[in-house]
């Protein structure tokens, strides 16, 4: 297994690198949140990464991608994170396109991931119910009516749900709260008759939504995947996505120590260069040294997911590794972003803030370091 | 078949034939072959392991095949390390020849001394120590004032080092030598090599926390030099002396990594992995009782495999032939503060069975676990320090401002 990148994923950073310091800087974000956007993403920047093929990264030939395999959209996701960059990436291609990808018949994959390779189609996965991350935690329940289904429930931090034209929902159909058996998952048109979206305007600028669903009738070509059986596609899929996830978080906790180094070298204390003094440097150098360890464990846990050696249970520990300790990580480098740079670190004008606001909210996102150790445990068998 | 699955399959097969069966069981401390001039072999196998390996020159792999080097290209030693991971064999041979000299020595040396000393150190013949701190240099190395003055063809050398890994048991010496004391600090110091039998060296062994007693004090009295001993130029020695500690960090920074599956490596027992031997000694069937220690634990496997991958990267990324840079900094502090949390997280999982000292009633597990919790404190001061590693971060790698250019010299 490479730990480094190839030629062309080197490229594709290159070329990712630059598209976003032009193209969606972090002063983008600024405004988007400052004029309340409606939609909490710029759609020509949107249909600028769709032309880049962003969107067919990680998805099958066959299904109109370019199979250039997560390690690609892996280092196109690290440079979205440097600039912060708030697009449907992560809820449309990462997180919906994967479940797809992973759950979705023949003829449902052939229908949706065309569209969402040209950008014709957002769509958002509607999963948690509780405030902390719990994916066996469903008890909104989608129960048989002839050959139909209704759906009831609510759902909160539904990524992009205020947008999205389709959702996917993880309902249950049997079983007991919190059992791995009976869990199953729907597609339905954000419109249909019966459901109710409430925007959430969230720390980091970006959006999610909350969702109710009162008795939302669902055919029965809704179910994505196997009834009852839909856990284990959607937890692989949920380990693609934090990866993903643990890969954008790395970018951004590059930004964070730049700016953190580059203020030691220019702030005057004392007469003397403040990056002169060891009580900062030594910060500074564990920090380095920890954003090493990230690397690693970010490049390995997507070198994984191209590696058809992998087994699921390897995979599942290299996302939980990940993405247990790139949240430990961001949450240090973040928190340090704002003491290293003093009183400058406090105010609005300077876009460390944003990092900090980014940085709970990733960390949260599909489970936390604490989610994820015991998960890892768990898997480890202790 | 290519080239490279040519050479994998070649070597496997040559493995098969010449690793013997007891050199593929894990380790035991008194089976670890240092070689020397009275290396003894507590295993016979040992002793014919080491030969079939020395003949190939894959003790020292990457090593020119002129000096008796395996003379393989750095995909080629990646693939016999794998190869021989595979079958768990044993390393063959254990030795700061290896590990710290011979490498600087490739660099740095004479093809005469290069000649002299290198296929030695890849058979083993001759057991090395480092002769660098002293009484009043540990930190600040480069303060050290064992003296070495020319008379006509030797040097004559007085002082003393401390911390000599060995030096009771060693045949040789590379040492760092004070030959002007009138130019700033790093600028009057050379490297040279010398033979511990040579008349006016005396060790004397320190007794640790831990109860062994692996370090000396070593003393040079008039002691006689050959002057062709000296290794690179006169007052160079400094720039030797910082390549050899990166390699000596590099390897140390291995003590990070848990071998295979166990964290203490080398054992099949209930104290092989933390884990097991916390849910061992509670009683715990599928899931550890204790939350927080389970929480713990896993923090510290999660960060031993993210290192685990930092180490396999930092060897994919370093040129071929290039060896270890500023980057062996930040492996040796993370490995070593690793190492030190797995002792710590060790001692909790046994509780009160891992804080026996000696007698009747604990296992001779149980009293190692003890001794080696105790030895692993070392790890964060040997090879330059925690800080001091943090300090090369800081200065090299991130190119802060240096602290020591406003401090007086």
């Amino acid at each position: 297994m490479a730990l480094t990148l190839n030629q062309d994923q080197q490229l594709l950073k290159d070329s990712a690198q630059s598209f976003c310091q032009h193209n969606a800087p972090v002063s983008m974000l600024r405004k988007l949140r400052d004029s309340k956007d409606s939609d909490g993403f710029d759609r020509q920047l949107w249909q600028q990464m769709i032309e880049l093929g962003w969107a067919g990264m990680a998805i099958p030939e066959a299904y109109g991608g370019f199979d250039f395999g997560y390690g690609g959209l892996g280092v196109v996701l690290e440079e979205t994170g440097r600039t912060l960059v708030s697009s449907p990436l992560i809820s449309t291609v990462l997180v919906a396109a994967t479940v797809i990808n992973e759950l979705g018949s023949e003829q449902q994959k052939q229908d949706l991931l065309p569209k969402i390779v040209a950008g014709e189609l957002l769509i958002a996965l509607a999963l948690d119910e509780q405030t902390s991350h719990a994916p066996k935690r469903i008890a909104t329940t989608a129960s048989k009516s002839g050959t139909d289904y209704i759906l009831n429930g609510r759902k909160t931090f539904v990524l992009d749900g205020h947008v999205a034209q389709q959702l996917i929902v993880v309902a249950r159909t049997s079983g007991e709260t919190d059992s791995e058996a009976g869990i199953s998952l729907f597609l339905l048109d954000s419109n249909a008759e019966g459901v109710n979206c409430q925007r959430s305007w969230m720390v980091d600028s970006r959006n999610s939504a909350q969702l109710e669903f009162v008795n939302v009738k669902l055919g029965a070509n809704a179910l994505l995947g196997e009834l009852d059986k839909g856990f284990d596609g959607l937890d692989r899929a949920l380990d693609v996505a934090r990866i993903g996830i643990a890969a954008e978080m790395l970018g951004s906790i590059q930004t964070v120590f730049e700016s953190i180094l580059q203020y030691l070298k220019q702030r005057e204390q004392f007469g003397v260069l403040i990056g002169s003094f060891q009580g900062l440097q030594h910060r500074a150098a564990e920090m380095y040294s920890e954003i090493e360890l990230c690397k690693s464990a970010v490049r390995a846990a997507l070198a994984g997911l191209d590696d058809p050696q992998k087994s699921r249970i390897e995979i599942a520990v290299l996302a939980s590794v990940a993405k247990a300790k790139l949240s430990e990580v961001f949450f240090l480098v973040s928190n340090e972003g704002i003491q290293m740079h003093g009183g400058i670190g406090m105010t609005d004008e300077f876009d460390i803030g944003f990092f900090i606001k980014r940085a709970r909210v990733a960390q949260q996102y599909l489970g936390d370091a604490v989610f994820h150790r015991d998960r890892y445990a768990t898997l480890n068998n202790f | 078949m290519s080239a490279v699955s040519e050479f994998q399959a070649s070597t496997r097969a040559w493995l098969e034939q010449n690793c013997p069966a007891s050199m593929r069981t894990p380790m035991v401390q008194e089976e670890i072959v240092w070689g020397g001039r009275n290396a003894t072999f507590a295993n016979p196998d040992s002793k014919l392991w080491l030969q079939r390996m020395a003949e190939k020159g894959w003790t020292c792999p990457g090593w020119p095949a002129e000096y008796g080097g395996g003379g393989l290209d750095k995909e080629q030693t990646i693939i016999l390390s794998q190869e021989l991971a595979r079958i768990n064999a044993r390393p063959a041979l254990t030795s700061f020849g290896i590990s710290m000299l011979g490498p600087v020595l490739l660099e740095y040396a004479s093809h005469q001394q290069k000649m002299a000393f290198i296929p030695q150190i890849v058979r083993g013949e001759i057991r090395w120590c480092q002769g660098y701190s002293e009484p009043g240099a540990g930190s600040d190395l480069a303060s050290l004032g064992t003296r070495a003055e020319l008379q006509g063809d030797y040097y004559l050398i007085n002082g003393s080092k401390v911390w000599t890994s060995y030096a009771d048991k060693a045949d040789w010496i590379f040492c760092l030598v004070r030959t002007d004391t009138e130019v700033p600090k790093h600028s009057g110091i050379s490297f040279i090599l010398f033979d511990m039998a040579s008349e006016g060296v005396s060790t004397r062994p320190i007794q640790l926390i831990s109860g062994s007693s692996p370090f000396c004090e070593t003393f040079f009295d008039d002691v006689k030099v050959p002057a062709g001993n000296l290794v690179g130029r006169l007052n160079e020695g400094w720039t030797i002396a910082k390549r050899l500690l990166q390699h000596e960090r590099t390897m140390i920074s291995s003590f990070g990594l848990a071998s295979g599956q166990s964290d203490r490596g080398g054992t099949t027992s209930t104290v092989a992995s933390i884990e097991g031997a916390a849910m061992h000694y509670r009683g715990d069937t599928d899931k550890l009782s204790d939350p927080v220690l389970r929480d713990q634990i896993a923090q510290f496997k999660i960060d031993s495999e993210a290192f685990a991958y930092t180490s396999q990267r930092s060897v994919e990324e370093s040129k071929q032939g290039q060896g270890p840079n500023a980057t062996s900094s930040m492996l040796k502090n993370y490995g070593c503060e690793l190492n030190k949390r797995r002792y710590e997280l060790l001692l909790r999982a046994i509780g009160s069975q891992g804080l026996g000292w000696e007698g009747e009633g604990f296992n001779p597990e149980e009293l190692q676990v003890t001794r080696e919790w105790l030895r692993s404190k070392a790890n964060s001061i040997e090879g330059g320090t925690s800080e001091v590693q943090l300090n090369i971060i800081a200065k090299r790698v991130l190119g802060l401002p240096d602290i020591l250019s406003m401090s007086k010299r």
